[in-house]
């Protein structure tokens, strides 16, 4: 079964597909957040993998050709934000500043929970770019001496968390504007949680899609001074 | 022929997006290059919305599935994961939490003291 996984080039992707429709039926059926498409796809073919004995490796031999339209799909976030352009042309400021006070939570809450846990710097610089998308991330990671394959695993769980659970925490502190709902998607779960606010609605998408670029620069510029301090 | 060039184009921005991230030596990926690269070019009218529209749509549109390989990876990292496990997943819970919060509730209270100004 290994072998197969590894010389196929549909093997990977069919599952992925499959298990996320399966996770899209479920979700239609039973209305729970929980019930998330992309969560359950993974957690499927983890199971699928693990029962078969196949190896990631092998795995993602064929299914890394999903992860190769990435590049032009985030490419194409350019076209909502372009859509929008009046709208947010119109609320500038409370795009930046807002985008400015979450990556500003983001590396202090980080920094706080790292002193509470008694975690070294390297372990500290390897969290420090989680809310970030995962392209940037790596580079904040790496530039800082922190573990890059683990900052990459925290940013993948950071998005599936906002993904799941991002219109459930709009709901706890009220957020229902769908600027602010876009822009909280964006700022703290980068790319996969900006696929949760195109579904949502055109608004919150093109915003989410800036946060995704803002953020991501603001954390290139705030991250080295804040590593300094633990 | 229509999505033939419409997905030419998308590859194409992609392409400079790659272009400068080589020349340029700075932690950020060719995807954002390219977003910004793209808006640009609509922006100043080089290429017009029509000629990239349902394309784009259709990649936003499947972007989650992208995520799959990437999600399906945690089965490996848990290992090196395992002695800051708790650790990183009380920071992951609690900080999507607080970055939410607070980014949505900036925007949104900005929002509506512009509001009342007009």
């Amino acid at each position: 079964m290994n072998d197969f996984f590894q010389n196929s080039l549909f093997a990977g992707v069919t599952l992925s597909l499959l298990s996320y429709i399966l996770g899209m039926m479920l979700k239609k059926r039973f209305k729970i957040a929980l019930f998330n498409p992309l969560l359950i796809s993974i957690a499927v073919t983890i199971a699928v993998l693990l029962v078969a004995k196949v190896d990631y490796s092998a795995y993602n031999a064929g299914a890394k050709n999903l992860s190769w339209f990435m590049t032009p799909a985030t490419v194409c976030l350019a076209i909502p934000l372009y859509e929008q352009w009046e709208l947010l042309k119109k609320n500038y400021k409370a795009v930046l500043l807002s985008l400015l006070a979450g990556t500003l939570t983001s590396v202090f809450t980080i920094l706080l929970l790292s002193m509470l846990f008694k975690l070294n710097h390297t372990e500290f610089v390897t969290l420090l770019p989680k809310s970030i998308t995962t392209a940037i991330g790596m580079g904040v990671s790496e530039e800082l001496g922190g573990y890059v394959t683990i900052t990459v695993a925290v940013i993948v769980m950071t998005g599936i968390l906002g993904n799941v659970f991002g219109e459930l925490i709009c709901r706890l502190f009220r957020i229902t504007d769908p600027i602010a709902k876009g822009l909280s998607l964006g700022a703290s779960a980068h790319a996969i949680g900006t696929a949760k606010a195109m579904e949502i609605g055109e608004v919150e998408g093109a915003m989410s899609g800036l946060a995704i670029a803002v953020s991501g620069v603001l954390t290139v510029i705030v991250a080295p001074f804040v590593a300094k301090l633990l | 022929m229509k999505y033939v060039r419409q997905f030419l184009i998308i590859l194409f921005i992609s392409l400079m997006g790659e272009i400068l991230k080589y020349f340029l030596p700075l932690p950020i990926p060719a995807s954002i290059y390219g977003m910004v690269l793209m808006f640009a070019a609509l922006k100043s009218g080089i290429i017009k919305l029509a000629s990239v529209k349902e394309t784009a749509h259709f990649l936003i549109d499947i972007m989650p599935i992208m995520f799959i390989p990437a999600g399906v990876g945690l089965m490996d990292s848990v290992g090196t994961l395992k002695s800051i496990l708790i650790p990183v997943f009380v920071i992951t819970v609690v900080t999507n939490i607080t970055v939410m919060g607070v980014t949505g509730r900036v925007a949104q209270a900005m929002r509506k003291g512009a509001d009342a100004h007009e």
